[in-house]
């Protein structure tokens, strides 16, 4: 008898799954529908534009001939040709990267100092949790790109610009992220520092940071890949690095210096998630074992 | 020596009132037990007494202040002399077996350099002292979560000497132990306090053992003194009342 109640109750119960999953997915299906009409979402012109991109690509590929590969710059159809600008693309790619790194250090430092104060489990007090979480909000609201427009406009052109936005979007998103693993750790080495009569300070340094700082480093590197490819759309603005020079070659119409550029630009990227992606996974391992 | 004295202490948590209207005078150098049921206020009374928790009504006293009343820096400087240890250890997992013991120094002398991860010399032969004392000196540079529950008890409670304490509160300090690393742990508190003269007051569940090693027993029951006496006064009458027995 108690058997069967219980089968009856475990049918109820999977079917009443059943029933808000089955809900859940005819009102996202309904949301895409509606989004699209809004958005004005027309497929045939999405068909007819196709052709065109098609055509853009062809005419940025480099006029490589097999037979000419590995002549000097002078000779079309040579990879030398095609990359006839390296050295420069290499000095901006350079720029790039160190926009990045130095946008993701100075941002991550100012986002751990900030998410002390704003993770409810150890800011000292509730007025400045309050106001710290608004300031970070803004930071991480406003796009790294409107930030870059206004500080080239102030600034002039260059990476000063681009590395200012970085750092205020990086500030803003970590300390966010940074609060959160805080507010996720565990509270007895805090309870025990503060029941020996250290000072916040010492309670941030010994009880909360040995637990979360391999997340956060974890969260930084990631902030570093992010940063990267960043960084090369704030050129578009003035902002410094490659982008810069890609904004000028796409508008002066150098089709295959644009195919040389992005090429480059997508084999930093890659080689910059890998390593970080390694060293975030040893992070985490050495931490673990 | 005067006693820790506990005037009319209340604790209400929103509608519960956790511990009501207790007067206590607690004598240095003896371990007094504290026992009683879960959720009889035993570990609220505990945290009162180096403030982790704030009393709604009463007062404490220890050596003419009044350690219900003070702030800031005073009241850092009691939270040193009035050491505790935890059910859970409350170690720091990823640090090592040293650096949690120096820990403890931090609230007796606190230097802008501590924040670096300094520590002066004499603190660390001072560390190493209080781990030798419980057998811990070779487990220094291991980190805290590898040792046994035992082991990580013991060094908290050299953590807890580090601070050179008056007073060691002690909160459940056994019950997630098995029955050997309690009596290792129970062994080490009363080490401490014959040859340091170190007040105890100890959290316990286990009435054998409490009756074991204090000097004195109080009896918590719905957050209020139902005995009060040494552990041969308490008889098996009053124990089956603290605990509420005859209900099962």
């Amino acid at each position: 008898m108690n058997k069967i109640t219980s089968d009856n109750h475990y049918k109820n119960l999977i079917g009443k799954k059943r029933f808000w999953n089955l809900s859940l997915i005819i009102l996202i299906f309904i949301g895409v529908i509606l989004s699209s009409k809004i958005i004005d979402i027309n497929v045939s012109n999405l068909l007819n534009g196709m052709p065109r991109l098609g055509d853009y690509v062809s005419q940025i590929l480099p006029s490589i001939e097999s037979n000419k590969l590995f002549l000097g710059s002078k000779d079309q159809g040579s990879i030398a040709y095609w990359y006839f600008n390296l050295p420069k693309y290499l000095k901006l790619l350079f720029e790039t990267f160190n926009m990045a790194l130095l946008a993701t250090i100075v941002g991550s430092t100012l986002a751990l100092f900030l998410s002390f104060l704003a993770a409810k489990n150890t800011s000292p007090n509730s007025l400045l949790f309050f106001s710290i979480r608004r300031i970070l909000e803004f930071f991480r609201g406003v796009p790294e790109i409107i930030f870059a427009i206004l500080f080239v406009w102030v600034l002039g052109i260059g990476p000063l610009a681009g590395i200012i936005a970085m750092t205020l979007h990086t500030t803003g998103s970590l300390g966010k992220l940074f609060s959160e693993v805080h507010e996720n750790s565990n509270n007895k080495p805090i309870e025990a520092l503060k029941a020996s009569g250290g000072n916040w300070l010492s309670e941030m340094k010994f009880g909360l940071l040995p637990q979360v700082l391999p997340n956060l480093i974890s969260y930084a590197l990631l902030r570093f890949e992010i940063n990267i490819r960043a960084s090369t759309i704030l050129g578009f603005v003035g902002a410094g690095g490659i982008g810069q020079e890609l904004y000028l070659v796409i508008n002066f119409n150098y089709y295959e210096e644009v195919s040389a550029i992005i090429l480059l630009i997508i084999l930093t990227v890659i080689s910059i998630d890998l390593l970080s992606g390694y060293l975030r996974k040893n992070i985490t391992r050495i931490e673990n074992d | 020596m005067k006693p820790l004295r506990i005037k009319n202490l209340k604790k209400k948590f929103k509608d519960t009132v956790a511990i009501n209207n207790i007067n206590l005078e607690v004598e240095q150098g003896k371990i007094t037990g504290i026992i009683g049921r879960s959720g009889s206020g035993k570990s609220t009374l505990l945290r009162m007494i180096n403030r982790l928790i704030e009393p709604t009504e009463g007062s404490i006293e220890f050596n003419g202040i009044i350690i219900t009343d003070i702030r800031g820096k005073a009241l850092r400087r009691w939270r040193s002399e009035c050491a505790m240890i935890f059910q859970q250890f409350n170690l720091v997992d990823r640090l090592d077996v040293l650096t949690n013991v120096l820990i403890g120094s931090l609230g007796r002398s606190y230097s802008f350099l501590n924040l670096f991860g300094y520590f002066s010399k004499e603190e660390k032969i001072n560390a190493l002292k209080n781990l030798d004392r419980f057998e811990l000196a070779e487990k220094s540079l291991q980190r805290s979560g590898t040792l046994s529950g035992g082991q990580q008890q013991r060094v908290a409670i050299a953590r807890a000497l580090m601070q050179k304490p008056k007073i060691l509160l002690a909160d459940e300090p056994i019950s997630s132990l098995d029955p050997k690393n309690s009596k290792k742990v129970m062994d080490d508190m009363l080490k401490i306090n014959r040859e340091d003269g170190i007040t105890i007051i100890c959290n316990l569940h286990s009435l054998e053992i409490a009756k074991k090693y204090c000097d004195r027993l109080i009896g918590l029951s719905e957050g209020e003194v139902v005995f009060d006496g040494k552990p041969n006064q308490l008889t098996a009458d009053i124990a089956k009342k603290l605990y509420d027995l005859d209900d099962e």
